[in-house]
């Protein structure tokens, strides 16, 4: 009993943090252009798919890392540059519209690159599971649980402790003011994309070596992440990561005392509860509009 | 808002005569019949987002409530197929009401969420239950049958989707111009305005999301016995983006434009078929670069060039 | 009876008292002013009163029942109607049908007649749209009635906005700051456009800065600091208080 709930644990939290820092790239841009940026799930499987090619060509794994991340966020940046900032002040739907059509250029352009075939990465660290309680643990979940915290923890020094993280900070809560204080919006909008094309790229690679990836896993891996995002209340930090974990693990109990065939359903079935009965997420303050 | 509004609804018919007599073989026909059938689904969908303001990411999912309520009730339980049409439209129309009633109290981007969850959930259900859908495979429909008569070739179901067509426009610009359409015009405008002068702005809400649902559903249904064939594919994601691609780039708040777009828009993979592998990369790139230099849409952007008046 | 009585009303945001126990009440057919500096409440005040926010604390009652914690909608079927200080003006829609708009309540709203075009709700519509040019000449804007809203000055969508309150034939009128931003000429002509609105029977409620405007119009006078009520009387009892010459006019006269 203990050991069956410890297995679906530890695998929810291993894809949690994934959702996680998928959310929170949602909850970057969010925050920076009120864009929710539909195309951050092709940059998980960016991450993931680039991480195989870089591997299969030799790399050494820092490298790998590196470039695997690097790679998504210059074209996090080439989406906002080319798409997003010439349409300022556009219509919610016409944004939606633009990162979608972003996020089938890429999705196409792996397509056509690197073929349909589903890829897997060797683990960081071996294939040896760990035993705790009856449960096993992959030794790659400790790293996706470690790097993801290491994460967590750098975004919060930089939101807190850094003037450009700041910077960020305040233009979220108003442009306007942010730019009469003089804050670069521009700057911080760039900033945005390319750290939550970063921040997707390495969950991608991180889950790779556990579930594979090929160039259409970004679809459902996006829709779950801003599903997180929202569950953690649009545009709140701790809320994304919180979101994300109980997402994840809400999937995976569910998944595997409920019903596997709909486990990709669940995190929908649980937002529409949230909205239902907890309608600004978990985390999401009380907002008042002013006329 | 004036008589002249009317005068692309008397060209539309005029195209609509015509046409079979002039398309040169049943390829054409078959892609107008497509066309009609999207441009009545993007027309109530026009009515959500261009007119209410309001985003849905899940509308294929009342196609597929639709299409399947047409194939699974006449094939296992031997239903009439304008029952089964009925009764889809009708499950269609209650499920949009219960999910939409709490969401539109909320603002932002809830909408677009709720409605993307539910698309995707009804989605995975068609998946799932292959003992009553076929699952993932899909399911043949049996033929739809008025009055005795079975409605079987392209050219009976081209009459039927034109006239259904010429009704959905009719109707959409009476109900623009009313006092109902205005209060729908006017909570997109500014909500608070509108409460003021005494909308109701979640009931308007609400009942414009459920009227585009049972739209959907209806044209699912019909969508279901023309091919004769419904896959899961058929309301999935994608094919919501799809619709609301033809909204948005036909033009949002234009009846006219949803014609447009839906033409456009069904004509594009077969146009693209020629790119072979890239037709995704390609009609990414398509969306991107005409919402960047259209934002407004073909229609209105067209119609503001062209006239300087009003142009509803 | 008054039309409407507000007792100890207050609402806070967060740690902020915008409204502090404020009581007045407001007699039907006068021109009930309410002043005071920036942030003194006053649109608070109008939005608390026509049901866009709910308040902490405090009772409204409208014809003695209580309104307070009512939906917009809800008050406007009352016949309470209202003005933005921050124009609201639907820009998707053309000027006319801003005002048309106003006439939501007295309306046919059925979804199925519309979408059929029945002659009854075609032709009342015909007579609304007669209707509401007519109340764009009375407020004005009678050049603008073929007028697209996003193609109309700062100062005509003002009017626009009264029009579009006229539509709704209230009882009582919120008018928040109509004269803001408005060059002298264009207060004058408002100054006397109250007036008239007033003069047909409409209890007028109005926020504004111009004071010349407000002591020539105004019955009685309701000023606010700091969210609190300071005084309450007629123009002249108001000008001699002296806490509203010390917190108010004292710094502007």
């Amino acid at each position: 009993m203990l050991a069956e709930f410890l297995q679906f644990l530890f695998s929810g939290i291993t894809v949690g943090a994934t959702y996680a820092l998928a959310a929170l790239g949602f909850t970057l841009i969010y925050n920076a252009s009120h864009v929710i940026n539909f195309a951050q799930g092709e940059f998980i499987m960016l991450g993931g798919m680039l991480a195989v090619l870089f591997a299969q060509m030799g790399l050494p794994l820092p490298a790998v890392l590196l470039l695997a991340v690097l790679v998504p966020a210059v074209v996090g940046v080439l989406v906002e540059k080319l798409a997003i900032e010439p349409v300022k002040g556009a219509e919610t739907v016409t944004l939606i519209i633009i990162t979608i059509g972003a996020s089938l250029v890429i999705r196409g352009l792996i397509q056509v690159w690197l073929g349909k075939n589903t890829f897997s990465l060797p683990a960081f660290s071996g294939d040896e599971p760990i035993h705790v309680l009856g449960a096993t643990l992959l030794p790659q979940s400790l790293w996706v649980l470690g790097i993801t915290a290491l994460v967590v923890v750098a975004l919060w020094y930089f939101f807190n402790r850094t003037l450009q993280g700041k910077a960020m900070l305040a233009t979220s809560v108003n442009r306007l003011a942010a730019e009469l204080v003089g804050i670069n919006t521009s700057w911080v909008l760039f900033m945005s994309f390319a750290m939550s094309a970063a921040l997707g790229a390495l969950g991608g690679i991180l889950i790779t070596p556990i579930t594979m990836t090929s160039y259409d896993v970004g679809i459902m891996l996006g829709l779950k992440g801003f599903v997180a995002a929202v569950v953690g209340g649009l545009g709140n930090g701790l809320g994304a990561v919180v979101g994300g974990l109980l997402v994840g693990i809400l999937e995976a109990m569910g998944a595997g005392y409920i019903s596997s065939a709909y486990k990709d359903a669940i995190p929908f079935v649980l937002i529409l509860l949230i909205l239902f009965f907890m309608p600004r997420g978990l985390f999401g303050g009380k907002s008042t509009d002013r006329v | 808002m004036n008589k002249r509004i009317y005068y692309g609804l008397y060209g539309l018919i005029v195209i609509l005569l015509v046409l079979p007599f002039v398309v040169p073989n049943n390829f054409y026909l078959d892609l107008a019949v497509r066309m009609a059938i999207n441009a009545i689904i993007v027309i109530g969908l026009n009515l959500l987002i261009g007119f209410a303001g309001q985003i849905s990411l899940g509308h294929a999912g009342f196609l597929g409530i639709g299409a399947y309520a047409s194939a699974v009730l006449p094939m296992h339980f031997g239903w009439h197929p304008v029952t089964a049409m009925l009764t889809g439209a009708l499950a269609s129309a209650l499920l949009a009401a219960l999910v939409a009633k709490p969401i539109f109290k909320l603002k932002g981007h809830y909408l677009a969420m709720a409605t993307l969850g539910l698309g995707i959930i009804i989605n995975i259900a068609l998946r799932n239950e292959a003992q009553w859908t076929g699952g993932p495979d899909g399911m043949p429909v049996l033929p739809m049958a008025l009055f005795g008569f079975e409605i079987g070739s392209d050219r009976q179901w081209y009459w039927v989707v034109a006239a259904l067509l010429v009704l959905t426009v009719w109707g959409s610009l009476n109900l623009i111009d009313s006092p109902f359409g205005r209060a729908l015009r006017a909570l997109h405008g500014s909500e608070v305005a509108s409460q003021v002068v005494g909308v109701n702005v979640a009931r308007y809400k609400v009942s414009i999301f459920v009227l585009s649902a049972f739209s959907a559903s209806i044209m699912g249904s019909i969508s279901a016995h023309y091919i004769g064939f419904i896959s899961p594919n058929f309301a999935d994601f994608f094919h919501s983006i799809e619709l609301v691609t033809m909204v948005v780039i036909g033009g949002m708040a234009s009846v006219y434009g949803s014609i447009v777009g839906a033409v456009l828009l069904t004509a594009l993979p077969q146009a693209l078929a020629t790119f072979e592998g890239w037709e995704t990369v390609a009609f990414g790139a398509i969306l991107m670069l005409c919402m960047i230099f259209m934002p407004r849409g073909l229609v209105p952007t067209l119609a503001a060039r062209f006239s300087k008046g009003d142009d509803k | 009876m008054s039309l409407l009585e507000v007792k100890d009303l207050s609402i806070h945001f967060g740690g902020v008292k915008a409204v502090q126990n404020v009581s007045f009440s407001i007699d039907s057919g006068i021109v009930y002013s309410v002043i005071g500096p920036n942030g003194a409440g006053k649109t608070t005040l109008f939005n608390l009163i026509t049901g866009v926010y709910t308040p902490t604390s405090g009772e409204i009652r409208l014809d003695g029942e209580i309104i307070q914690g009512k939906s917009p909608d809800e008050l406007a079927r009352r016949g309470m109607a209202r003005t933005f200080q921050n124009l609201q003006i639907c820009m998707n829609m053309s000027a006319i049908e801003n005002v048309m708009v106003g006439a939501h309540l007295r309306l046919d709203r059925n979804l199925f007649k519309a979408m059929l075009r029945l002659p009854a709700l075609k032709r009342r519509d015909e007579a609304l749209r007669e209707e509401a040019a007519g109340l764009m000449e009375f407020v004005g804007l009678g050049e603008y009635v073929g007028a697209r809203a996003d193609a109309m000055s700062y100062g005509a969508l003002k009017r626009l906005e009264i029009a579009r309150a006229l539509a709704m034939k209230p009882r009582l009128i919120f008018l928040d700051e109509p004269a803001a931003g408005l060059n002298p000429k264009e207060t004058q002509e408002v100054d006397h456009l109250v007036r008239k609105v007033a003069d047909s029977g409409i209890t007028v409620v109005l926020v504004e800065h111009d004071m010349k405007m407000v002591m020539n119009l105004s019955d009685r006078i309701l000023v606010l600091d700091y969210g609190r009520k300071l005084a309450e009387g007629t123009g002249q009892e108001v000008r001699g208080n002296p806490d509203v010459i010390a917190a108010y006019l004292g710094t502007h006269a």
